[in-house]
């Protein structure tokens, strides 16, 4: 068995422990942290395609940013296992029937599901030559020349979804003391400070 | 005896043995650093500094991880104990791992990736959770607060940091760091480098670099006058030795980054004198005197100051000049010096 060979079985054995541990975890910041791990190893098998340059994004989007504040949230739930424990019984029906829904879906993709003939010849035609350039280089060519589009529009929606959830949280609060820097920057002696020269004896008023 | 140098398993080994030789080579340089760091906080404020042990007290650091070494780990009796164990070992072993990336003279790297600034900055922004794992692990309330407050100022900060890189990936053409610093040659010496072009990211990538790292003016996950010591505040013996090590590596790695992304790497600076690895340690030398001197001279940013700073200041700007680089780079402005790859640079 060759390295890359025993470094695979490695990573993929990790990915589905972890990711069975993300189900069975009694404590949702072990199940995250178990999520971490799924991404890690799932990183390390791109790495094992040459898909560096996702593998990288996969731990800088989703392990870096998304997963830290799935684990922010989560440490600061006070979550009861004992309640957590008897909802089980009540939702496995419904994660049962999802499991089984997704499991179908596979199950097609792998062996009824046919694909027209010019989607391979397609595929094969952005292919660039793999010794020639870089996937970042090959990656960047496709999606901001042919798929542009695609691109700015995935963007779009982010950006969309983005606005939508400061809208829906954000309230302005008029009891709260803000601060303006630009202000307290041009506060100059004159406007703060005033001089009086004080009788003994009178004081000021 | 040769041909096994040639098959996987000697590949295998000749790869470990040059992980183990910078491990080591890290680790001593760190010990030195922290020896360093305190002489020249001494030197501001008009002390001494560590002077018994070893001749000018050069061991002193030496004895202070003896004794961490020595000392017993105590676990505190609420705390999720593997986690909290977990925890600074992640944060050391991932601040060292970064170190895999980092070419200290032409083709002196153990592994020269394509993506190597993409690795680098994936291993800096996984840094996070061995602090927020420890802080949540501690099962104290400063301990958390302080895990909490350096969660958010990380990602604030690698936002940034990430603009910065992409100015540099632009004028380079590359992800490679060798590639990068191969770009900043030429016959001018030290005017070729980056940090010319881009002038004002790198005191954007310093500064984000200092709150990355948690360095003082924005050490506030360990805020002793509010946290006490934030999220190394139940960490005793090992362990804290491992949290600190990890810091001390991420510091010298910022170094490192710095010293390639903007000033030239293993160039040197007068065109007539050779290349080699001299300068790009000097240059590591350089840098974390300042990220020393800081420490020493600034006061500490209150929190809102930090997030404030981050997020209005230092985001609007990087980004800003990603759009103001690529333009240049794209008309070829300035005699092409933002776009090396077009003038094969």
């Amino acid at each position: 068995m060759s390295l890359i060979e025993l470094a695979f079985y490695g990573f993929s054995g990790v990915a589905v422990f972890a990711a069975f541990s993300v189900v069975l975890a009694r404590n949702p910041v072990h199940a995250v942290l178990f999520l971490i791990l799924t991404f890690l190893s799932t990183a390390g098998l791109f790495v094992l395609m040459g898909a560096e340059f996702i593998a990288m994004l996969l731990i800088i989007v989703y392990v870096g940013a998304v997963a830290v504040l799935f684990l922010f949230v989560v440490m600061m739930l006070d979550v009861d296992f004992a309640e957590l424990k008897a909802g089980m019984a009540r939702y496995i029906p419904v994660g049962l029937l999802i499991g089984v829904v997704l499991l179908m879906a596979l199950g097609i993709q792998y062996t009824t599901w046919e694909t027209s003939p010019e989607a391979a010849a397609l595929r094969q035609n952005e292919t660039p030559d793999m010794s020639e350039v870089q996937n970042s280089v090959a990656l960047g060519r496709l999606i901001y020349t042919k798929y542009i589009f695609g691109f700015q529009a995935a963007g779009l929606i982010l950006l969309v979804a983005m606005i939508g959830a400061i809208v829906l949280t954000h309230r302005r609060r008029t009891n709260v003391k803000r601060q303006d820097i630009v202000a307290q920057i041009y506060r100059d002696p004159d406007a703060a400070i005033e001089l009086r020269d004080v009788k003994p004896g009178s004081g000021t008023e | 005896m040769t041909e096994f140098w040639g098959t996987g398993l000697g590949i295998f080994v000749i790869i470990l043995a040059q992980c183990l030789a910078l491990a080591g080579f890290v680790l001593i340089t760190l010990v030195f650093l922290v020896y360093g760091d305190r002489k020249i906080w001494a030197a501001v404020q008009m002390r001494r500094g560590p002077n018994v042990v070893g001749a000018f007290g050069l061991l002193q650091s030496v004895a202070d991880a003896l004794k961490y070494l020595l000392k017993e780990i105590v676990i505190p009796a609420g705390a999720d104990r593997s986690v909290f164990i977990l925890a600074p070992a992640i944060s050391f072993i991932l601040a060292l791992c970064a170190w895999a990336v980092i070419p200290f003279s032409d083709g002196w790297v153990v592994a020269n990736l394509n993506i190597g600034i993409l690795y680098v900055f994936a291993m800096s922004s996984l840094e996070v959770y061995g602090v927020i794992m420890g802080g949540w692990a501690s099962n104290s309330k400063y301990a958390f607060l302080g895990a909490l407050r350096s969660a958010a100022q990380m990602i604030s900060y690698e936002v940034s940091i990430g603009f910065i890189i992409i100015g540099v990936l632009i004028t380079t053409g590359s992800l490679n760091l060798s590639e990068i610093v191969r770009a900043q040659d030429g016959s001018a010496g030290f005017f070729n480098w980056y940090w010319l072009p881009h002038l004002p990211m790198v005191v954007l990538f310093f500064v984000s670099a200092l709150a990355e790292t948690n360095r003082p003016p924005f050490d506030l996950p360990e805020a002793e006058s509010e946290l006490v010591a934030g999220y190394q505040v139940e960490y005793s013996s090992t362990p804290f030795l491992l949290f600190m090590m990890g810091e001390y590596a991420a510091i010298l790695l910022m170094c490192a980054l710095m010293s390639i992304l903007f000033f030239g790497g293993w160039l040197s600076p007068i065109p007539g004198l050779p290349d080699g690895a001299f300068w790009m340690i000097a240059k590591m030398g350089v840098f974390f005197f300042l990220f020393s001197l800081v420490k020493a001279v600034v006061p500490r940013y209150r929190y809102d100051q930090l997030m404030r700073l981050g997020w209005k200041v230092f985001l609007p700007i990087s980004l800003g000049w990603v759009a103001v680089s690529g333009l240049f780079a794209h008309y070829g402005w300035f005699y092409g010096s933002y776009a090396r790859w077009a003038i094969g640079g």
